[in-house]
C-alpha cells in the first residue's frame, strides 16, 4: 500500500479501535497507544502487519480474537488504505443479537411498575414468601422476592491453601521470628508462628435457561447475580448459562446493579427458552473451562430441572467427568418440591449417580438451603 | 539486535523454534517496546518453548518462575538470608562491634538478600524471564507482578529501589484455568497459540527430531492432525507429536503402521477415553492417505 500522511492514518486506526470497542473488545486508550507505537515501530502499512500489530496490542483474550477478525475485515473493507483522506469512521456493525435474546426478561418489565408496597408489610410477608414456589408468585411478590434475593450471598466451603499466614499456633515462622531476633540484637525473643490460610472454594453456577425453566429463570439469575457479588473477590463465583448453547456470563454479572447485569446477560445469551441438551452443554463446559481448572476443586452447582432433549448416556458420562474434577457437585431442581416428584426425567435420572447433593430450588427458602449446602453443610 | 520481524524470525528458526508471522511480530515488538508477551493457548503448543528460543536468540540466560497457588513475594522476588544475618550478628558481637547503626545497615545489605527468579531477572543483563502458568497464581500475586512489569523495578524497604538497567524480555504463559486480570494483560502483547497446520508441524518435528525419517515424521504428524479433529478430552499438542516421533524412533521404527501406532498411543493421548476413541479410528486409512 502507498505511503500516506501520518495524521490520516492515525485517524483511520483510531477509528478502527473505536469500531472494536463497539464490538465489545476492551481496547482502551492505552492499548490504542501501544497499537500506534507498534505500527510506527514496524514502519509498515502492509495489511498483515496492521492486522498483527492490532491483534497483539488490542486484544486480551481468545474471545476477543473472533470479534477482532470480524471487525478487521469489515472495517478495512471500507478503509482499503489506512491513510485515505479523512472519512468519518463508519458506524460499527453491532454484534448480531438474536431477536429472542430479550425474551427472558422482558415479560417481567411490565410488572416492575405495578409494585409499590409499604416497607412495613415487607418483613412480615417475607417469611410467607420464603417457602412459596417462585413460579406461582404475582407481580408484587416477585418484586419483593427480588429485593430479598439481592441480599443473598454464596461462598464455597473453606479449604486450606498453601499460603501461610501469621497465626497464634502452628509452625514456627522463621521470617518474623528472626526479624524480631535481629531487632533485639540477637537476644532470644518470642517465637512467631504461622499456619495455612483458608480460602473459600470457587463456586461455579451452571444455570439452565431453557424453556422448561422459564418461570424460574429471572429469580435464579438474580440469585446468581447476588451470589457473584456476595462471594469474596479472591474466589469469584463463575456463572454459565446452559440451554442450546453454553454462555459464560461471569463478566456480564459484574454489573453492580442487578437490572443492568440481567440486561447484559440477556443480550449475551442467545438461547433463551430453547430446548436443553444438557449433556452436550456440560461437555462444552468441561472441555473449554472445567478441565482446565474452573471446575477443579470447585463446588459446582447445576440449577436445572434435568429435562434433557439429547442423549441421557452422554449426560451421564459428562456428569461422571464433572464429578471427578469438582470437589462437590450440587444439583438444585425447582421441580423437586412438587408433590409426588420422582427424578424420572431421563436426564435427571442419568445425572443423579454423579451428584453429591440433590436439593430443591423452587423458593427463597430452598435457595437458602442451597447456599448452606454450598458452604459445606451436610447435604439434603 | 535485529532489524525487523523477518530477521528475528530467521534467528528464532535457527534455534529450532519455528514461528509464524504473528508470533514473529509479537517477539519483535516485545523486544523493541519492552513489553511482556502474554501467551495463551492449549497445552503443548509451544508457549514455554518460546521463552527458551528467545533466550538462545538473545544469548541470554533463561530465568524461569513457575507459578502455583499461594506463591508470594518471598518465593518469587527476594528473601532475607536470616541464618546468615544471625550468624553475622553473633560474629559482630564476638569481636565487640558496638556501632548499632552500622551493624543494622550491614545486616540489611545486598549481601544478605537472596534473589529469587524475578529479582534475578532484573539484575541479570540481558536475560529472558519466563513466568510460567501465571493463571495458577492468585490475584495478590498478579497485582504484585503488575507493579514489577510496569516499572521493571523492585522496592526492598530496607534497601530502596532496585531497578533493571535494561529490562528483561518477559514471557508470561497461561493455560486459561481462570481469567487473568485485565490490568496485567494490558501491559502485555497478547498472543494466542493455535495448533499448527500439517506443513508447519511437520517442519517442527523435522527440526526437533532430525534423526527421524521423513516418512515417519510425516505419518506421525498426519495422525496427530487427524486426532485433533476428533472430539478428544485432551487434543494432543505439538509437544506430544515430537514425543511420539522420538518414542517411535527409539523403538527403531522408520515408518508407522496401525499396529505400532496403537501400541505407542500413550505418547500422544493421556486419557483412556481418548485412547479408546483413537483405537476405533481406521488408522491404516489415515496412514495410507498420507502414505507418500
Amino acid at each position: 500500500m502507498p505511503a500516506v500522511p501520518e495524521v490520516d492514518a492515525t485517524a483511520v486506526l483510531v477509528g478502527f479501535a473505536r469500531a472494536l470497542r463497539a464490538a465489545g473488545v476492551a481496547a482502551g486508550p492505552d492499548r490504542v497507544q501501544t497499537f500506534l507505537g507498534a505500527l510506527e515501530l514496524l514502519g509498515s502499512e502492509v495489511r498483515s502487519d496492521v492486522y498483527w500489530a492490532g491483534r497483539l496490542t488490542l486484544c486480551g483474550s481468545q474471545d476477543d480474537l473472533e470479534r477482532y477478525d470480524r471487525v478487521f475485515a469489515a472495517y478495512f473493507a471500507q478503509h482499503p488504505h489506512p491513510g485515505e483522506r479523512a472519512r468519518p469512521a463508519p458506524a460499527p456493525k453491532p454484534v448480531p443479537r438474536p431477536v429472542a435474546a430479550q425474551a427472558g426478561t422482558s415479560p417481567e418489565r411490565d410488572e416492575e411498575d405495578a409494585v409499590a408496597q409499604p416497607a412495613a408489610a415487607l418483613a412480615s410477608s417475607a417469611e410467607v414468601l420464603r417457602h412459596r414456589d417462585m413460579a406461582e408468585l404475582n407481580a408484587a411478590e416477585r418484586a419483593q422476592l427480588r429485593r430479598l434475593l439481592a441480599a443473598f450471598s454464596l461462598s464455597g466451603e473453606p479449604r486450606r491453601t498453601p499460603r501461610l499466614r501469621p497465626a497464634r499456633r502452628g509452625g514456627v515462622d522463621p521470617r518474623r521470628t528472626v526479624r524480631e531476633l535481629l531487632h533485639r540484637g540477637g537476644e532470644p525473643a518470642r517465637l512467631r508462628y504461622r499456619a495455612p490460610a483458608t480460602k473459600p472454594r470457587r463456586v461455579v453456577l451452571l444455570l439452565d435457561v431453557s424453556g422448561s425453566m422459564d418461570p424460574y429463570a429471572d429469580a435464579l439469575l438474580r440469585f446468581a447475580h447476588a451470589a457473584a457479588h456476595g462471594s469474596s473477590s479472591r474466589t469469584p463465583t463463575e456463572v454459565f448459562t446452559i440451554g442450546t448453547r453454553l454462555t459464560r456470563v461471569t463478566r456480564e454479572m459484574t454489573h453492580r446493579d442487578p437490572d443492568a447485569a440481567l440486561a447484559a446477560v440477556a443480550s449475551a445469551v442467545p438461547d433463551w427458552s430453547g430446548g436443553t441438551r444438557l449433556g452436550e452443554m456440560l461437555r462444552g463446559f468441561l472441555d473449554r473451562w472445567g478441565q482446565r481448572g474452573t471446575a477443579r476443586g470447585a463446588v459446582v452447582v447445576v440449577l436445572s430441572d434435568g429435562w434433557e432433549r439429547g442423549d441421557p448416556a452422554l449426560l451421564a458420562a459428562q456428569m461422571r467427568r464433572l464429578h471427578r474434577l469438582a470437589h462437590r457437585v450440587v444439583w438444585a431442581n425447582p421441580r423437586k418440591a412438587r408433590p409426588g416428584y420422582e427424578p424420572l426425567a431421563a436426564g435427571m435420572a442419568a445425572a443423579l449417580p454423579s451428584v453429591d447433593a440433590f436439593v430443591e430450588g423452587h423458593s427463597l427458602g430452598a435457595l437458602e438451603r442451597l447456599a448452606a449446602v454450598v458452604r459445606g453443610a451436610s447435604d439434603a | 539486535m535485529t532489524d525487523g520481524p523477518g530477521e528475528l524470525r530467521a534467528r528464532l528458526e535457527k534455534t529450532g523454534y519455528l514461528v509464524d508471522d504473528g508470533l514473529a511480530i509479537a517477539c519483535f515488538l516485545a523486544l523493541k517496546l519492552h513489553r511482556p508477551i502474554f501467551c495463551e493457548g492449549d497445552a503443548g503448543t509451544g508457549k514455554t518453548a518460546l521463552a527458551s528460543a528467545l533466550a538462545q536468540v538473545q544469548g541470554a540466560p533463561l530465568i524461569r518462575l513457575q507459578c502455583y497457588e499461594g506463591i508470594d513475594a518471598s518465593q518469587a522476588l527476594y528473601d532475607w538470608d536470616f541464618p546468615r544475618q544471625l550468624l553475622h550478628l553473633r560474629a559482630a558481637e564476638a569481636v565487640g562491634v558496638t556501632d548499632a547503626g552500622r551493624l543494622e545497615s550491614e545486616l540489611y545489605s545486598r549481601r544478605f538478600l537472596i534473589a529469587r527468579p524475578l529479582l534475578q531477572a532484573l539484575e541479570t543483563q540481558p536475560s529472558v524471564l519466563l513466568v510460567d502458568e501465571v493463571d495458577r497464581a492468585d490475584d495478590e500475586f498478579e497485582a504484585f507482578l503488575l507493579e514489577l512489569l510496569s516499572e521493571y523495578s523492585v522496592t526492598v524497604p530496607e534497601l530502596g529501589t532496585l531497578r533493571a538497567a535494561s529490562p528483561p524480555v518477559v514471557v508470561l504463559t497461561s493455560n486459561r484455568t481462570r481469567e487473568v486480570h485485565d490490568a496485567l494483560k494490558r501491559r502485555c502483547l497478547y498472543h494466542w497459540f493455535d495448533h499448527p497446520g500439517f506443513e508447519r508441524e511437520l517442519a517442527i518435528v523435522r527440526r526437533r527430531q532430525p534423526q527421524v525419517t521423513e516418512r515417519l515424521a510425516a505419518q506421525v504428524t498426519a495422525v496427530v492432525q487427524t486426532l485433533r479433529t476428533q472430539d478428544l478430552l485432551k487434543p494432543p499438542g505439538v509437544a506430544e507429536t515430537i514425543d511420539w516421533a522420538e518414542a517411535l524412533d527409539a523403538l527403531g521404527a522408520t515408518e508407522l503402521d496401525a499396529e505400532l501406532a496403537v501400541a505407542t498411543l500413550g505418547s500422544v493421548l493421556k486419557y483412556r477415553e481418548d485412547a479408546d476413541r483413537a483405537r476405533s479410528l481406521d488408522l491404516s486409512a489415515i496412514l495410507a492417505a498420507r502414505g507418500a
